[in-house]
């Protein structure tokens, strides 16, 4: 199996604090890997090294083969990673409708001036990428509020608008950054099964970071785990499961008692 | 230029610089605290100076008394702008204050147009200060030493109160992370009253010695200072109160040395300020002795 | 309401406002004609900076600048050529401008594509960086402007200004512009790269993780508002028949900075509405500023600067306690207008058939 996204010693420092230390990671084509750890062990920062939203202090991010270690956020964008965030970031001000449309720009191939003068070959292009961003809303179950304000909708529903607004930009490869964050146990199993269905359905592959280990070892086909930002396990669910260094930086050591 | 001209001008330059450089504390503290630019710090700065002029002219007060006067009402105005215009729009969007504080620039302007008339007026001055003292065939107004002392004097204190008592620890506290602080326990509008209470000060001290060095007094006078005084502390690093005093020296000497041997610039003077920003963002956005920071996502 | 109504309702408002000019061309005095004229012009400059303010999400204080820059541009070119040697009479303009003449409408496109142009050279370093430094370098550039127009004696005709530039007296010109740039902003705003401007003003990482690249997209918004002020500029200039210097002083930018937050930061229609009331208002202020007396004693407090106290005043009354303005980001839309009309009819009926009831 070929990998989609190749991580090769990554450092992340920020002044005195290591945030991610020689981080090695590889994501193959059509998996679902997790990333799992404590709190401020790194994953979010991982992230942000992988979209460009920090430029490592060293190492290396390769993208089907590509090294996008410098690249800017929305260059990485077009070439075809997606990303959610921790704490929901949708344009909160705008529809539904909107949100979706917007991560279409990316794709627009009319010019500005067509665009901005409604040109036929702009209006045309527009209505297309209506139709796909109606056709994508039908399949996350968002038609009926598709013309409310993003920050109206319900949590649950906010998250789900997230993975569609990532999944509009047409993305190869999805990060999924706390999904199940803030769910009962009844949503967190729906989202279990989202998240099967549009790995499928659109054929993608996906990287997360999430706490819930029931959703985490019923669906991932790898896991990566990080503690201190220091990778202290790689393997199958049944393998992390019985590996002790993971029970332990879950569990803490427990040193003066 | 023979070597006495060049240490005329050096000197005349450096004490245009710490003037720019009292102006510049104000603004980064602020900034470093609200991340905000205090647009009315200038106006502040011009109401100061009429405070002076009309302390020592109408009420003919000796000139200690007129300085305490100036510096207590200064400190109040500070405050009350403060509580008045930007304290309501705390949890607003940013721009929303940065309106404000344009409203508060631009009401001070007219308001003083209207009560003090545009006219200039001409700021007393004093023969102590205007002596001149003869050193080596370089001669150099008692002010222009005067100015520079006052400020590192003031710079010392400044440093010292911010880097070892309670409530300079409060105050970088709050300007690392705003949020932690107030969880902390820190008295948010306290600290932040007390920042501008000291820039507004400052000013007060700068528009005094300002009078002094070009004695005249005008509605608008604070606008050009104001901007310029801003940029001296992206230059030397927004926040950074040595900073602040850096950037003010460099653009003092810069306007008073480039005006001084390309004399065909004399009209551009102004525009030297701008032109530096520019530089300095292009080369090192986070000035000569900011930091680097990462926004948290 | 389908789209057909929609458009029928359009094209009957655009009779309307038609009918309107003329009627106004013919009727009104020169005085009421010049407000008119400056409504629409204001209109633009509001347009062009709630463009880059309100839908951006950026902050530019370089109205006045970019003005400046359109204005200097009409003037210089539109000139009579033979008028030009007696206005500047005190240094001779330069010879490769004196001798060219240039129709109005082509200047006035110049000018905003060499106020398009400053926008791009102050934009590519500021736009990068922290969003506010913008205010400060867009301050600056409009300050520098007028250092220069001031200066610059044989292009500009330095602190005199040029004069007996040919000027519009209908309301043609200027009206006819201003709904060109209101239909303009509606087709951007509602499009791919309207949306994206959105995006940016709601949250920069998030549109950015969605592959809008914020640099391309703040300078293009930039660009295009200071081509839009440059126009407002140029016609501003044809409407005074004089351009100097003074008049560009940065505090002009605060006027438009009104428009926009009385009109609500991200709504074309609250800043078409603002534009007149500003207009309009300021207009009508004046008595303020002139000597008034109450039974033959005169009131010291009606003097020269009255005015601007009162209007510094309005401005922070707005953002303290109207901090969206009248519109917020909405608009007036038929459907609104339909919505508002059914309310008022089913309240009357229900007047109308005795009291309220609870329902």
């Amino acid at each position: 199996m070929s990998n989609v996204l190749k991580l090769d010693d990554v450092v992340m420092r920020f002044g005195g604090v290591v945030a991610v230390n020689n981080l090695s990671l590889e994501v193959n084509k059509g998996s679902i890997v997790a990333l799992i750890g404590p709190n401020g062990a790194g994953k979010t920062t991982a992230f942000n090294v992988i979209t460009g939203v920090y430029m490592p202090t060293s190492g290396k991010v390769s993208f089907e083969g590509k090294d996008i270690t410098k690249e800017q956020p929305h260059k990485i964008a077009k070439l075809g990673i997606a990303r959610t965030f921790q704490n929901i970031r949708l344009f909160k001000k705008l529809t539904v409708m909107d949100n979706v449309l917007i991560a279409k720009h990316l794709h627009l191939k009319s010019g500005l001036f067509g665009t901005a003068l409604h040109m036929p070959w702009a209006v045309k292009e527009e209505k297309k990428m209506r139709e796909e961003a109606e056709a994508l809303l039908e399949k996350v179950g968002l038609t009926a509020v598709k013309n409310e304000m993003a920050s109206s909708l319900p949590y649950g529903q906010q998250r789900h608008l997230e993975i569609a607004r990532a999944l509009a930009t047409s993305p190869q490869l999805l990060l999924l950054d706390e999904p199940a964050a803030g769910m009962n146990p009844q949503e967190t199993m729906e989202l279990t099964h989202f998240i099967k269905e549009i790995k499928d359905e659109f054929n993608i592959t996906i990287l997360m970071i999430e706490h819930h280990m029931d959703l985490v070892m019923e669906i991932s086909d790898d896991i990566y785990v990080l503690d201190f930002g220091q990778l202290i396990a790689h393997g199958t669910p049944e393998q992390i499961q019985r590996n002790e260094k993971v029970i332990q930086a879950y569990l803490g050591v427990e040193e003066d008692a | 230029m023979g070597l006495q001209t060049f240490m005329q001008h050096l000197a005349n330059g450096i004490s245009l610089g710490s003037l720019y450089a009292l102006i510049a504390i104000g603004y980064t503290m602020v900034y470093g605290i609200l991340r905000l630019i205090n647009f009315a710090h200038g106006d502040i700065f011009m109401m100061a100076a009429y405070l002076a002029f009309f302390g020592m002219t109408i009420f003919s007060m000796p000139w200690y008394v007129a300085f305490i006067m100036v510096i207590v009402v200064t400190v109040i105005l500070g405050i009350l702008i403060e509580k008045a215009a930007y304290r309501p729009l705390r949890d607003a969007p940013t721009s929303s204050v940065l309106i404000s504080a344009i409203g508060v620039s631009f009401l001070l302007e007219n308001l003083a147009t209207f009560l003090f008339s545009g006219k200039p007026r001409a700021f007393p001055t004093f023969e102590t200060m205007t002596y001149s003292l003869d050193m080596q065939g370089v001669s150099v107004q008692v002010l222009t030493i005067i100015v520079p002392i006052v400020t590192l004097i003031i710079l010392f204190i400044l440093l010292f109160v911010i880097n070892r008592t309670k409530l300079g620890m409060a105050m970088r506290a709050v300007s690392k992370d705003y949020e932690i602080a107030k969880v902390m326990g820190i008295k948010i509008n306290n600290i932040i009253a007390y920042t501008f209470a000291i820039g507004s000060a400052l000013a007060a001290i700068g528009a005094f010695l300002w009078g002094m060095k070009y004695p005249q007094v005008s509605p608008l006078m604070g606008v050009m200072p104001g901007l310029k005084c801003f940029i001296a502390a992206v230059i030397g690093g927004i926040g950074n109160i040595k900073g602040a005093v850096l950037g003010g020296f460099i653009l003092g000497l810069a306007e008073v040395l480039l005006v001084a041997f390309f004399g065909q610039l004399t009209g551009y003077r102004d525009a030297i300020a701008f032109i530096l920003l520019i530089i300095i963002l292009l080369v090192r956005p986070t000035g000569l002795l900011g930091e680097k920071t990462a926004e948290k996502v | 309401m389908n789209k057909r109504t929609k458009l029928l309702l359009n094209i009957a408002a655009l009779v309307v406002v038609i009918l309107f000019i003329i009627i106004a061309n013919e009727l009104f005095d020169s005085y009421i004609k010049r407000i008119l004229n400056l409504c629409a012009i204001y209109t633009i400059l509001g347009l062009s900076m709630n463009l880059v303010n309100g839908f951006t999400g950026l902050f530019s204080l370089g109205q006045a600048g970019f003005m400046a820059i359109g204005a200097y541009t009409v003037a210089i070119f539109t000139v009579p050529i033979e008028a030009r040697s007696l206005i500047f009479y005190l240094k001779p303009m330069n010879a490769f401008l004196s001798g060219i003449h240039i129709p109005f409408v082509p200047a006035l496109l110049l000018g905003g594509v060499i106020a398009a142009l400053f926008a791009w050279l102050i934009g590519a370093p500021v736009l990068r960086l922290r969003g506010d430094y913008l205010a400060i370098a867009t301050l600056g550039f409009s300050e520098i402007i007028r250092i220069v127009f001031t200066n610059a004696q044989t292009i500009t005709n330095g602190a005199l200004g040029i004069k007996n530039i040919p000027t519009i007296s209908n309301l043609w010109w200027t009206w006819s512009i201003a709904l060109l740039t209101i239909f303009f902003m509606i087709l951007l705003i509602h499009s791919s790269y309207g949306r994206a401007f959105k995006a940016i003003r709601e949250d920069e990482i998030a549109a950015e993780a969605m592959g809008i690249g914020l640099f391309k997209h703040k300078v293009i918004s930039f660009m295009i508002g200071a081509f839009m002020a440059a126009i407002g500029g140029g016609l501003f200039a044809a409407l005074l028949g004089t351009v100097d210097p003074k008049q560009f002083y940065f505090t002009l930018t605060y006027n438009f900075l009104l428009i926009i937050v009385l009109g609500g930061m991200g709504s074309i229609s609250g800043t078409i509405i603002s534009a007149f009331i500003v207009t309009g208002g300021l207009e009508w202020l004046r008595f303020l500023d002139e000597p008034m007396s109450i039974g033959g004693i005169n009131i010291a407090l009606f003097r020269p600067g009255l005015r601007m106290v009162v209007f510094s005043i309005l401005l922070m009354i707005v953002v303290l306690f109207y901090r969206n303005g009248l519109m917020g980001q909405r608009e007036i839309t038929w459907e609104a207008i339909g919505e508002f009309f059914k309310k008022l009819r089913t309240r009357k009926t229900r007047n109308a058939k005795g009291g309220a009831k609870v329902e």
